[in-house]
């Protein structure tokens, strides 16, 4: 295996892992303003993900970096050309991080309703816009001969990439619904239960809907071949799943499915693409591939040499500080937000 | 049509034309963008950076002396870390997209360099400063003392790591190193890590950042306690002991940084002799080489309309000695012209010299400020006049003047480079076909809107709660 498959394989991790642990506090960020009555209750929704959402964005964060290191080209293209996506995102992510310490610091209702309403928006906005960026890598951008993106924004709003962003808007609202069943008790986890349950349909729907959508707008199928293998198939049965294991009252294996879906649908995006990072809709030869946008040998060695280190370390710590924080929180807990 | 011919008419005036240049002008936009989320974020960083470290070392007395007092200044003090914290945080994150989208030629030819130590950062940094951040503003009832006091140090630990593989960063381009270019001149390779990573630039860089933090830490310190101290509060015993540690961190800092300052300027005359010329309105070559006190300078004709300098005291701050060339303006513009080919290698003389004089002024009096706290402590002596209260408090002022003029400078001086003798800053734009001048101006506006609201909500917060005292930080 060659230095770039293995760093495709590592970015491909990195947005795996962002959108699994990410997608159930974004969706906690969009559901809390929906499950509380009285500010105790909401205090203790959002501490559900009080100790983790920021150690959770640096998945994001390192993601973005391994780009810059390992495909500087892919990095440079991506994030001049989705220029006023990409600033919309920037926008939410920073009202959302700062809402999270701000909201506690005062207490006056509607300054707590001003930053609570940016959580919702600054979790409901790059929860839809990174399944529009996604399907937009597969299904093609304009990108010229030189890799410069040569489109506009409307561009990246096809309606393709529209399913594709509310499916991923749905799916990380069930997540955090989910996550939200295991992480409260008595009437707020009964509400967790029902919202759960309820996003359930339109985010299988809107998953099923993208899986056809893409057989006919991309060649990802195509790619993959009559036996796309266990990956794809399974991402769409866990999520099926999901309603069962909730009817069951089974929280942890739903929590376990959803994050499966996740996962695994990201995976197949990004198997669809390899050995492509972003695809070009002018000219399949000008598309950016792993090799043509990757920097040299000895970069992606030392990279390589230091992910082998310090990955599992984090990984380790931010496993820990999952099992310090895995008690439920009632209103009655102490509450920090 | 007579409508028309009006609308063309106002259009031609000449500083409406200009005007319009300028909000065309895309690398003039990504510039102002970048200067303007760059200085915002540092505003935040070093108190950071100090306070990180302030807080965990208020937490350590609290584990082993098991005193309440410093269990109160601990979350008194944390509190106050985690506002600013925040906004250094998400700010971080504009600085991290912002190469990519506004600076695509630039990521293009350094990624396989500059994007290493980024990578680096949030995966040895991020990863610890957030984890462990969570772990401890949760972690009060969950963990035992020790191993709370510990994440703080490690959120600390995290923290200043962050700030050094950023300067390893920012490093290269000021003075690359260990890399060649590639056979087609596209972009420069890494050939050696280790030489990146122990880059000269680095190690003078790193210890005058620290050294800066720990400096607008420790004032921040000293202006809250004796605001509190002057007006009575009633936890008086714990502000006395925060504005004895605050004090000596303050002093140790100051005179930490100014040694680091020091010992940069010295090798800025090997690395970017242009930068030191530039900062000091040096016009010609000299040996010994004079230190301007107070210069009004001709930039276009680049000759001093009035200066008064100190004979040989550039030289003594260049070389320890009396004696020694320093090069001037117009000589390494001769030498730059040879070596690279024609061109303007003049960065902003008004910009540069009046940064440098802001950051050492600054510097001057943070060291008379904090030499007067210190003497007050020792003394044991916790009484101050109105006027003496007013310098400890609106002090805390001081380190942000230096903090922001120190980068301006370090920024602004390697002009019209990019990555010093390598890109030029007009060549790392992204191409005004990708990123129009109307996008540029729309996200400058987004950030000027929100990065508003962010500074008076931060500062409405820090003055509520550091008033609040030590009881409302439970």
């Amino acid at each position: 295996m060659d230095l770039q498959t293995i760093w495709f394989i590592l970015v491909t991790v990195l947005f795996t892992g962002f959108f699994v642990l990410e997608g159930f506090d974004f969706g906690v960020g969009i559901l809390h303003p929906f499950m509380s009555s009285d500010d105790r209750e909401r205090r203790a929704v959002i501490n559900t993900i009080g100790p983790f959402w920021d150690g959770n964005e640096v998945w994001l964060i390192t993601a973005g970096g391994a780009m810059f290191a390992a495909f500087p080209e892919w990095y440079a293209t991506l994030f001049s050309g989705f220029y006023p996506a990409l600033l919309l995102m920037l926008v939410a992510l920073i009202m959302r991080g700062v809402a999270f310490e701000f909201r506690s610091k005062h207490d006056n209702p509607a300054w707590r309703s001003f930053w609570d309403w940016s959580i919702f928006a600054g979790s409901a906005i790059p929860a839809l816009l990174w399944g529009v960026a996604l399907a937009n890598f597969i299904r093609g951008v304009p990108i010229d001969q030189s890799m410069n993106y040569a489109g506009g924004f409307f561009n990246l709003l096809n309606p393709y990439a529209l399913v594709c962003g509310l499916a991923s808007l749905c799916i990380f609202t069930l997540h955090g619904a989910v996550f939200l069943t295991l992480k409260t008790t008595d009437i707020l986890r009964e509400r967790a239960m029902n919202l759960a349950k309820k996003m359930w349909a339109p985010a299988t729907l809107l998953s099923l809907a993208f899986t056809i959508y893409t057989s006919i707008e991309t060649d990802l199928f195509r790619r993959l071949g009559l036996n796309p293998g266990i990956i794809p198939v399974f991402s769409i049965l866990a999520l099926l799943s999901v309603i069962v294991l909730l009817r069951r009252n089974a929280s942890g294996w739903a929590f376990a499915m959803t994050a499966v879906a996740i996962a695994f649908s990201t995976v197949t995006i990004f198997m669809g693409l390899f050995p492509r990072v972003l695809v070009s809709s002018l000219n399949p030869e000008w598309s950016l591939t792993i090799y043509n946008s990757s920097s040299s040998d000895y970069t992606l060695g030392i990279m390589t040499i230091v992910a082998a280190i310090f990955v599992p370390i984090v990984l380790v710590y931010q496993g820990w500080s999952y099992w310090v924080f895995r008690q439920r929180v009632t209103p009655d807990s102490e509450l920090e937000y | 049509m007579d409508q028309h011919f009006i609308i063309m008419n106002i259009v031609t005036i000449p500083h409406v034309t200009i005007a319009k240049e300028i909000l065309m002008d895309t690398l003039f936009l990504a510039r102002l963008q970048f200067a303007f989320t760059s200085v915002f974020h540092f505003f935040f960083v070093p108190l950071t950076l100090g306070l990180s470290i302030f807080t965990a070392i208020m937490e350590t007395a609290w584990v082993r002396t098991g005193n309440e007092k410093y269990r109160k200044l601990t979350q008194f003090w944390g509190k106050l870390f985690l506002i600013n914290f925040a906004v250094g945080v998400v700010t971080g994150i504009v600085m991290e997209f912002q190469f990519g989208m506004n600076w695509s030629e630039y990521s293009r030819f350094v990624g396989d360099i500059f994007g290493v130590p980024l990578a680096i950062e949030a995966l040895l940094a991020f990863f610890l400063e957030s984890v462990f951040l969570g772990i401890w503003v949760f972690g009060w009832d969950r963990l035992p003392k020790a191993l709370h006091a510990a994440s703080i140090w490690l959120v600390a630990i995290g923290s200043n790591l962050s700030a050094l593989w950023i300067l390893v960063a920012n490093s290269f381009m000021q003075s690359p190193v260990g890399y060649k270019m590639a056979a087609d001149g596209s972009r420069a390779e890494m050939t050696d890590f280790a030489a990146l990573l122990f880059n000269p630039y680095v190690w003078k860089q790193f210890p005058h950042v620290l050294a800066g933090g720990l400096v607008t830490g420790g004032f921040l310190v000293i202006a809250v306690s004796s605001w509190h101290l002057v007006r009575g509060s009633k936890d008086r015993s714990a502000f006395e002991t925060s504005m004895k540690f605050g004090a000596v961190y303050a002093f140790i800092g100051t005179i930490l940084v100014t040694l680091a300052g020091h010992t940069q300027m010295q090798d800025l005359i090997e690395s970017q002799p242009m930068k030191v010329a530039a900062a000091e309105a040096l016009w010609e070559t000299e040996n010994p080489a004079s230190f301007s006190l107070f210069t009004v300078g001709n930039e276009k004709e680049l000759k001093d309309v009035f200066a008064i300098r100190i004979p040989g005291m550039l030289s003594f701050l260049a070389y320890n000695s009396f004696e020694g060339e320093v090069k001037g303006i117009k000589n390494l513009q001769k030498e730059y012209e040879l070596k690279y080919g024609p061109g303007n290698y003049i960065p902003s003389i008004i910009t540069a010299y009046w940064s440098f004089r802001f950051m050492v002024g600054a510097g001057t009096l943070m060291l008379l400020v904090s030499i007067v706290a210190l003497y007050k402590v020792i003394r044991e002596n916790y009484t101050f006049s109105p006027l003496l209260g007013a310098i400890m408090f609106w002090s805390f002022l001081l380190p942000y003047i230096a903090n922001s003029a120190g980068w301006i400078l370090a920024e602004m001086g390697r002009q019209p480079w990019i990555v010093f003798g390598l890109l030029k800053t007009e060549d790392a734009v992204s191409p005004a076909s990708v990123v129009s001048s109307g996008e540029l101006l729309l996200s400058i506006a987004a950030f000027f809107i929100i990065y508003g609201l962010l500074t008076i909500v931060d500062v409405f917060l820090l003055k509520k709660n550091a008033a609040a005292g030590l009881e409302a930080a439970q």
